[in-house]
């Protein structure tokens, strides 16, 4: 008997953790079909009405924050995924002087705390009369978005096999084909994760944007301003949608990242 | 998606290939390397710079002159050492209880589940699911949930385990609650990919030698999975003790919980006293810098990047 329970304990603990961290997720998106008026507190009836019409509500005002975060992340992620890309490719493939110290400039923005990241931009900004808007908040997002590609993209050059490039070269292929043709398709899954990465953190980011972005509005910050007089159960229904979305991602890289490893099984 | 970080960042450092020394490298690096020293190192400085600025002389309201006034520092640590006690406080229960939670979660995602692959990535994804889903909707919803007309208070009075006057939110419990709530993902996905990598011959090996279960755990399983307590705890740490939105008073917190960030914010974003919130800031960054390379060093993980 105390062995069963021993055996049982473990898988029935970790099940009730993930149902904990899935709490807010369920009332977050039951809510979403809450027929609330303007606070989204108590429940008054089940409603697709949301659903359709996300956008009608406070004159689109969701909508508009939902398209500069979404407009956002996607500049920052171009920018980040690209300088933190030729970072990545540097470190682990040239001798350079400074090494240590480069390492230490890309670990800090990850070891500090984003209100300080935050407060220091918005000093820097204010000192240099820069006035704060979109253009501020993709300068922020990139700068904290560069760290967390390097590290995303250096594993996939590091196990990056040179003999493969160095057939390239062998077989007269120019510097730019070898990198077009063989380094960058290979580098891609890497890339692509450091993107998805970048662009989910610049996208959920509140704290650092609060400081840096004026009378702009982003989606967290929506959420923010609201908080005191209540969420429209759009929001919700954005926040959902958004999730659906990226479960659908991440469930089908996964699947397809398992038919091809069973496919180079199958091979070898 | 997120592994990947956090995987690398837990990675014993390999170094097989040969590098060269070239002028591409300088072309690959100049300029992300800019980037940061512009947007990043800079800000550092200008923030460094403003924390000793004092008031403009018949100046108005956030009007201020770079000067070396080191009173800042001193008028800041009498007014807001409460809060400053609360940040290091709060993250370090925080911290302590999502590693508490989160260990056997990994524990058994990592090593009992390897059996199992599709259910080792399924409850991944559920894992990192809550990165999908606005920070803010997830703290919001966990105020409702605890708000004083909800099912859980209301059930907690009726049983007299919470007095008729009581709240949940806007106390210190709610605070750390959020906290370890919101950082549970980053504490389980590093511990998960060391104990991933936990070879179990050892374990066998620790229970052959005649060591309690007990044993095995505290002697063999802890040490092996060090360096991801050592990413869990410090990705946990770090973000808890700047946060301010589980301690804002329209979400989890109250008067009392109010820590650093919402100090910061309040200074710099309402009040326009931007020193103080330098000075705030370059405290906070400090504390937690020594903090770091303290445990850093301690725990015998340098390699984190």
């Amino acid at each position: 008997m105390k062995l069963s329970l021993g055996k049982w304990l473990l898988p029935v603990y970790s099940g009730l953790a993930l149902l904990f961290l899935m709490i807010p997720i369920g009332y977050t998106f039951v809510y979403s079909f809450n027929d609330s008026l303007k606070s989204n507190i108590t429940w008054r009836g089940f409603t697709f009405d949301k659903w359709l019409n996300v956008c009608n509500v406070q004159n689109g005002a969701v909508c508009q924050a939902f398209g500069n975060s979404l407009f956002i992340g996607a500049v920052a992620t171009v920018v980040a995924t690209t300088l933190g890309t030729m970072i990545a490719i540097a470190i682990v493939r040239y001798r350079f002087k400074f090494r240590s110290q480069t390492s230490l400039l890309l670990f800090l923005p990850m070891a500090t705390p984003e209100v300080v990241l935050g407060a220091g931009l918005a000093a820097q900004f204010l000192s240099l009369g820069v006035p704060k808007d979109m253009l501020t908040i993709i300068l922020a997002h990139t700068m904290f978005c560069i760290s967390f590609v390097v590290v995303t993209v250096k594993a996939r050059v590091a196990s990056l096999d040179p003999a493969l490039e160095e057939a390239g070269r062998d077989l007269y292929g120019s510097a730019w084909q070898v990198f077009a043709r063989i380094t960058f398709p290979l580098l891609l899954p890497g890339i692509l994760a450091a993107a998805l990465l970048s662009f989910a953190l610049s996208f959920d980011d509140f704290i650092i944007t609060n400081f840096n972005s004026g009378a702009v509005t982003t989606f967290p910050k929506y959420i923010y301003i609201s908080a005191a007089r209540g969420i429209p159960a759009e929001a919700n229904v954005l926040a959902s949608a958004v999730f659906i979305l990226a479960l659908v991602v991440v469930v089908t890289v996964q699947v397809s990242g398992a038919a091809k490893a069973r496919r180079l099984a199958k091979l070898s | 998606m997120a592994f990947a970080v956090f995987s690398t960042a837990t990675a014993p450092s390999t170094d097989p290939v040969a590098r060269r020394r070239s002028p591409v490298a300088l072309f690959l690096l100049l300029p992300g390397i800019l980037y940061l020293v512009l947007f990043f190192l800079t800000p550092l400085v200008s923030l460094l710079l403003t924390s000793f600025q004092t008031p403009r002389e018949f100046g108005d309201i956030g009007q201020y002159d770079y000067a070396f006034r080191w009173q800042n520092y001193t008028e800041v640590i009498t007014t807001y050492w409460p809060h400053i006690v609360r940040s290091f406080s709060y993250a370090l229960a925080a911290t302590f209880f999502a590693l508490v939670i989160s260990y056997p979660l990994a524990y058994f995602i990592g090593v009992k589940a390897r059996k199992w692959p599709l259910l080792q990535s399924l409850m991944l994804v559920l894992v990192i699911a809550p990165f999908f889903i606005s920070f803010l909707l997830r703290t919001l919803a966990w105020k409702q949930l605890f708000s004083d007309e909800s099912f859980v208070v209301q059930s907690l009075k009726a049983l007299s385990l919470l007095g008729p006057e009581a709240h949940v939110t806007g106390t210190a419990f709610s605070v750390i609650f959020g906290l370890t709530y919101n950082f549970i993902p980053f504490m389980t996905l590093p511990l998960y990919t060391t104990l991933e990598r936990l070879d179990v011959r050892y374990l066998e090996a620790g229970n052959d030698l005649y060591a309690s279960p007990f044993q095995v755990f505290r002697k063999v399983t802890i040490p092996l999975s060090m360096p991801g307590i050592v990413a869990g705890t410090l990705l946990t740490f770090i973000p808890a003790a700047g946060d301010y939105i589980n301690a804002s008073r329209d979400f989890l917190g109250g008067t009392g919980t109010q820590m650093m960030g919402n100090v910061i914010e309040a200074n710099f974003l309402v009040l326009q006293n931007y020193p103080s919130a330098a000075a705030l800031s370059i405290i906070l960054m400090t504390v937690i810098l020594v903090i770091v390379s303290i445990y850093v060093k301690r725990s015998g993980t340098e390699e984190l990047l």
